[in-house]
């Protein structure tokens, strides 16, 4: 099916998140949208796939105008889509699952439950996905469960394919075998649509690709006419500088040691399996891994958020094993959490409260139960000052900044009151350029202080421009340690792909 | 469990790369500004109430038999349904009125009337702000009460002593079973609003075991009644001839103790943090738990002092099912005065005035005292749907801001 | 492309005891287990002598199919103990999620050693207990399921009590009005589909948090059949005087012994209460109506992304709750008292809410933990009438009770439906 979008405007209230996109995707080709987080790619496929309803523009499909007012429509037009964040139900086996919405039935209302199984095992046969029908979702792997977003597309027969960020979860051989099956669609006359901002990705599997920045179209070129330079450049708009100005670490003592952790999830299972190492004092060691390989867990467990089930956690030489965040606090080690709009801030209370969250209890900030708010608004003036936070006031909500600025507000809490070890998790996840160098820079100069600093990224460009050490995570355990001289994106991808070096 | 109900688009304000997208949240400073936004807070419960009692005086026309036979003749005599049925409301709310403001003696019964539901509406508003929903002001009133009244009846003290000392009791008692719900949520994530709903029945049957003890059954009596509470426990009246207790000025001491407890002390903000993100609260050191447990056990004791002030003022003897509908009298009162301590005032005093005015009010014309009850729960509808009074008066979004949400579902924790 | 080995994932040492969950719930169940056979054995064993018997009547009145049971006292108690903590033993030895129902073996061991030790020396109406229970647990029941119908698509419903207190009320009045009980039953019904439309709109149209929108419909329900009752009924009585529905027999079934006449000789709501079980437990699990129920409570967005309207599914789901709510309330006045009477339901509708979530979200298990809770309250008449020294209070504290252990965890946690009290909005 060929696909067109043609001057797509979307709009939200304040927001212009598309303007004017012009697309064509012709059947038989893969074509990459390629854009940072925030670009719009998303928003334009959730148009195409009548979840959000155009301001302006229209969408033909074989040169014939459509309408969709809801994913219904889209779907009866022949469109599928596979989410970033998955649409299954986890406690639906995959048969009902794929079923949902397009249910066979074998008397009015009653399901066929043989008859979808049937035609679950056969397109997956047909395909080369290989998922059982009667499994039950929630406890099958990531790179399965993508598998059963790909098989509800395809027993819905679309002809159109919208891919979102189908990578960001899986493990490099998963995604060598998702670009296989991804070419194999597209080679029996579908079109797909495959979003990513992964530049190597998007290289290897697109016929054509389509760059966004900030809603618009900023060109369209093919893998042979373009490298990865250029791509990367079009996408954020300026020449990208990655590699952060440090000179070599001189570590000294061992601040943190952790020592055969183990740590459960929240479904009970084994998320960490007995994992040792130490941080010194004055180096950057980083944990590098595929998302979802313990990495969370393992933070967690030595900042205090969870209890290790067995194991030992040191601070300078003292045990900490499973202390709380407070006693963590107060022994000088600081967090900047993986996800900050849940963990690193209330997005109601003012800057100049967040900025003080987690030290409200020492001095100068209260005595006894009172709080000083002259002192709490004295920090937050000169915090907003040294890390360049912009706000149009420090008594804003800090939920109305953007997304960098947030960030700032969190690192430059944290890097207040740290005295020992500095945890950092996927510090620079979705944040502009301007403030991931920043944050970088605040970063080196923190090892250089003399602290331990601790980096959970998964992010491999961020893991070799910062790190002295990188020790690899994978299904829970260490699978190797690379010093940062030794650490390309070779060793270090291969380490996360569970291959033994 | 946790994800969120819809998904942001892509590019929200937050992540947009505009340093100033803060800025047209901005508050205008300033008197003035203070004033207007104080102005326009007040639009929306105002016209919530006033849609609820027009609603009410719908209700009141269309259940009266003479009024309604008189609409059957409608087309006859147009008039006489219309004039009729504005009699009607008009006497039936002026008698609201004159019994709740219109004397000296009515404005009295009303602070009366209101200490109570200000009490209990702290602790609903309280629980609010600490991030719960507490259905169980009934329970923890009724608790309260009873410890209150264990101390009137056992023990024979001087005032000074036994007054404060059955205070202090009907706080405890309701701190406890208050606790009890913030100890189960904490530990074990057990939903506030369940256990809740299930400790105000236990209280209720409690309370029935209570008075058909010897400690608390009157002698002589054989139906649930306790014995009057002592005059070394009653709340004295500090202004002769203006028969108000001081518990009413307690219950305005507690409100701005409650202010001053949110705002400026770490255990409100605390409490406020656990609340507002409860993650966030956990990661920060808060002590997610202890503060759950405090909040809670705050606000029961809130409750149970609002159920002392009716046993030791109005109505000093327990009887089976002692007042319990003030707990839910008082989550429309905390929605209306939008959870802060002084719109608890506020809305503590009007109900006040509506539940001593309605007893004059079905003295006089006849119209049941329950309308009172329709009328706080469509209050309720109305604080809570902004958008629905929106339609009905067409007033712009932006005057009235959007519904509150309070709680989260049985699964999220 | 490269292709690389991949390594297993590092299997952890087995040396290690861990403080797992699994093993915490195992000790908890095991620990309650012990209790309930401790109790027996303290409270009705030691407290029983060897030459007390009790009776228990197995027939209803007029009826003799099968012999009444005589039993020794003492040493039923001590064996229903001993079973009870035989109970926990084996909840050590199977660590496993499962072994919640121990508990629930347990805690009705210790039940029937109590029934069995208030009948010594005596006669107790066993069959009278049993089918008094089954009776309370009509209401319940249906009120439980009016409650799943709505949660089963992510919307709470804490109005349970006031949907089946106006249902109550329109069920009287109308039947008493046309002289119809069907009339009256139909109108109930329809009250309820009112009031769960009501609560359909303020959730699903205006978005209102759902635990305060349930408060509106349950201070509202109240309030304006208090209200009515005072300025209608009580002038035009003749207006509250329905009857009740008459019970019938389903020939045959109702001569088996014991179970027949418990089950089969009942009026309307009986039948229509163990037919909706029935019914919902198969549809929810195996008609399209139910798959997509399910996916809407547990999923919205994904239901929604493949083309099932999460709206339409939830008005649906929650006015059809108000319809059976309101057959549960019609019970109040058209199955049982015959009268309306103000606040009738008398928390009936918090007890069906404890119900639903002890009943964990499934129609059989709301009915089973009706039948405890309506035991429960049984029960104490059962003891009144053998004038046991146990104050009734504390036995009709017990569903509330038992529901605050459910919901803590103490027994597992149950699993509720993912998406139950979010707001879904589709896309802009």
């Amino acid at each position: 099916m060929r696909v067109e979008l043609r001057g797509i405007t979307k709009r939200f209230p304040g927001v212009v998140a598309n303007e004017d996109v012009n697309l064509v995707v012709e059947p038989g080709q893969v074509h990459a949208l390629l854009g940072e987080n925030g670009a719009g790619k998303s928003t334009l496929m959730n148009v195409l796939f009548g979840l959000y309803r155009q301001t302006e523009g229209e969408v033909l499909l074989d040169g014939v105008p459509a309408s969709f007012s809801s994913p219904a429509d889209a779907i009866d037009a022949g469109i599928g889509m596979v989410h970033q964040h998955f649409m299954l139900v986890p406690v639906f086996t995959v048969a009902e699952n794929v079923m949902l919405g397009v249910e066979p039935t074998s008397a009015p209302g009653v399901l066929d439950r043989d008859a979808a199984r049937r035609r679950v095992l056969e397109l997956s046969a047909r395909h080369g996905l290989d998922v059982d029908p009667d499994a039950m979702v929630e406890d099958l792997p990531v790179g399965v469960q993508q598998r059963v977003e790909i098989l509800k597309a395809l027993y819905r027969e679309a002809d159109c394919l919208i891919l979102d960020e189908p990578t960001a979860v899986l493990t490099p051989s998963e995604i060598d075998d998702m670009l296989e099956i991804i070419r194999r669609l597209a080679d029996e006359g579908r079109s797909v649509i495959f979003i990513s901002h992964k530049l190597r990705e998007v290289r290897a599997i697109a016929d054509t690709i389509t760059i966004l920045r900030r809603g618009r179209v900023v060109g369209t070129t093919t893998p042979d006419e373009s490298d990865e330079q250029e791509l990367a450049t079009a996408m954020v708009g300026r020449d990208v500088q990655l590699v952060v100005d440090r000179s070599a670490a001189s570590p000294t003592d061992v601040v943190l040691r952790v020592s055969d952790l183990r740590v459960r999830d929240e479904r009970d299972q084994l998320a960490v399996a007995d994992v040792s190492f130490d941080v010194r004092a004055g180096e950057i060691v980083a944990i590098a891994g595929v998302q979802g390989n313990g990495q969370s867990e393992l933070v967690s467990a030595i900042v205090g958020l969870r209890r290790p089930t067995a194991g030992r956690v040191e601070l300078d030489g003292t045990d900490v094993t499973g202390a709380n965040p407070a006693r963590m606090v107060e022994l000088g080690v600081a967090h900047v959490p993986e996800d900050r709009q849940r963990d690193g801030l209330i997005s109601s209370f003012p800057v100049s409260d967040n900025l003080v969250l987690n030290l409200t209890g020492r001095s100068p900030y209260s005595r006894g139960i009172r709080m000083d708010r002259r002192a709490i608004r004295e920090n937050a003036e000169r915090l907003v000052q040294d890390f360049d936070i912009r706000t149009s006031s420090i008594d804003a909500a800090v939920g109305t900044l953007s997304g960098g600025n947030q960030q700032k507000v969190i690192v430059g809490r944290e890097m207040s009151h740290t005295e020992r070890l500095l945890v950092l998790s996927q510090p620079t996840r979705g944040l502009d350029v301007g403030s991931i160098q920043y944050i970088h820079h605040r970063i080196v100069q923190a090892r250089d202080q003399g602290l331990a600093v601790l980096l959970n990224s998964s992010e491999l460009d961020e893991v070799l421009a910062l790190a002295d050490r990188v020790i690899v995570m994978y299904r829970g355990g260490v699978i190797g340690e690379v010093s940062g001289e030794e650490a390309t994106r070779d060793s270090v991808g291969m380490l996360m792909a569970g291959a033994r070096a | 469990m946790t994800a969120p109900p819809t998904e942001a688009p892509e590019a929200l304000p937050s992540d947009a790369d505009d340093p100033l997208a803060g800025a047209p949240h901005e508050r205008r400073p300033g008197v003035v500004g203070a004033l207007r936004e104080l102005a326009l807070g007040l639009i929306g419960p105002l016209l919530a109430i006033l849609t609820a009692l027009i609603v009410g005086a719908l209700i009141i026309v269309f259940t009266d038999p003479t009024t309604l036979e008189a609409w059957g003749s409608f087309f006859s005599a147009p008039g006489t349904a219309l004039a009729d049925s504005w009699d009607l409301i008009a006497t039936s709310y002026r008698a609201l009125f004159d019994s709740s403001l219109g004397s000296q003696r009515a404005l009295a019964r009303t602070l009366v009337q209101s200490t109570p539901l200000i009490l209990v509406g702290l602790s609903v508003a309280l629980a609010f702000k600490a991030g719960m929903f507490n259905i169980g002001g009934a329970g923890q009133l009724i608790v309260g009460a009873m410890a209150a009244a264990w101390i009137g009846i056992t023990f024979d003290l001087p005032q000074v002593v036994h007054l404060p000392l059955a205070l202090v009791a009907g706080v405890i008692g309701g701190a406890v079973w208050g606790g009890i719900v913030g100890f189960l949520k904490a530990r074990t994530g057990a939903h506030e609003v369940i256990t809740s709903i299930m400790l105000n029945f236990v209280a209720l049957r409690l309370l029935d075991y209570a008075l058909s003890t010897d400690t608390f059954r009157r002698p002589g009596r054989s139906d649930p009644i306790s014995p009057e509470m002592p005059a070394s426990v009653r709340l004295p009246e500090p202004i002769d001839s203006f028969q108000v207790h001081l518990g009413f000025v307690i219950a305005l001491l507690v409100a701005w103790g409650a202010w001053w407890l949110l705002q400026r002390t770490t255990i409100g903000f605390r409490m406020r943090a656990v609340g507002a993100n409860a993650k966030a609260a956990r990661y920060a050191g808060m002590g997610v738990a202890a503060t759950t447990v405090l909040s809670m056990g705050i606000a029961g004791g809130l409750a149970g002092l609002g159920g002392t002030t009716i046993l030791l003022g109005s109505t000093p003897r327990l009887t089976g099912g002692f007042f319990a509908s003030v707990g839910f009298d008082a989550i429309a009162l905390a929605l209306l005065g939008r959870a802060s301590p002084i719109g608890v005032v506020g809305a503590g005093l009007l109900f006040g005035a509506l539940q001593a005015g309605s007893t004059g009010m079905q003295a006089q014309t006849s119209t049941p005292i329950d309308i009172i009850f329709v009328i706080q729960a469509l209050i309720i509808l109305f604080v809570a749907a902004p958008a629905i009074v929106r339609t009905v008066w067409r007033v712009k979004e932006t005057r009235l801001g959007a519904g509150q949400r309070f709680s989260a579902g049985w699964g999220a924790q | 492309m490269t292709s690389v080995t991949t390594a297993p994932a590092p299997a952890p040492r087995d040396d290690v005891v861990e403080d797992t969950g699994a093993r915490r719930h195992a000790l908890t169940v095991a620990g309650l287990c012990f209790l309930a056979g401790v109790a027996a054995i303290v409270l009705f064993g030691l407290t029983a002598t060897s030459d007390q018997v009790s009776t228990l009547l197995m027939n209803p009145r007029g009826v003799d199919t099968i012999p009444d049971v005589e039993l020794p006292t003492q040493i039923a108690a001590f064996v229903l103990g001993f079973g009870a903590i035989a109970l926990g033993v084996r909840a050590l030895q199977v660590v496993d999620p499962k072994i919640t129902v121990f508990f629930g073996g347990a805690l009705g061991l210790f039940a029937l050693a109590l029934v069995i030790w208030a009948a010594r020396d005596g006669t107790g109406a066993f069959y009278g207990l049993i089918a008094g229970s089954v009776q309370r647990a009509t209401p319940i029941a249906l009120g439980a399921i009016a409650g799943l119908l709505c949660e089963r698509t992510g919307v709470i419903n804490i109005a349970i009590e006031g949907m089946m207190l106006a249902a109550a009320f329109g069920a009287a009045i109308t039947a008493s009005a046309t002289g119809s009980l069907w009339i009256g039953l139909l109108c109930g019904v329809l009250t309820g589909a009112l009031f769960g439309a009501i609560h359909a709109v303020i959730s699903i149209r205006y978005e209102v948090d759902q635990i305060v929108g349930g408060t509106f419909i349950n201070i509202f329900a109240l309030g304006l059949t208090s209200y009515l009752t005072v300025r209608v009924l009580v002038e035009y009585s003749d207006l509250n005087q329905p009857g009740t529905f008459r019970p019938f027999e389903i020939p045959l079934l109702v001569d088996i012994p014991f179970l027949g006449p418990l089950l089969f000789s009942q009026n309307v709501f009986g039948f229509v209460m163990f037919g909706l079980v029935a019914f919902l437990a198969w549809a929810l699990f195996n008609t399209r109506w139910g798959l997509r129920v399910r996916s809407v409570g547990e999923h919205p967005r994904a239901a929604d992304t493949v083309g099932i309207s999460v709206r339409f599914i939830r008005y649906r789901n929650v006015i059809l709750g108000g319809m059976v709510a309101g057959i549960g309330g019609a019970w109040f006045t058209l199955g049982s008292a015959g009268r309306f009477d103000q606040n009738m339901t008398n928390g009936k509708g918090f007890i069906a809410l404890a119900a639903m979530i002890f009943g964990r979200w499934h129609p059989v298990g709301a009915l089973i933990a009706a039948l405890i809770f309506g035991f429960s309250e049984q029960l104490n008449d059962y003891l009144a009438l053998l004038d046991t020294p146990i104050p009734s209070e504390f036995l009709l504290m017990a569903p509330y009770v038992v529901t605050i252990v459910v919901v803590a965890g103490l027994v597992g946690r149950p699993r509720v439906p993912a998406a139950n009290g979010q707001v879904y909005r589709s896309g802009g």
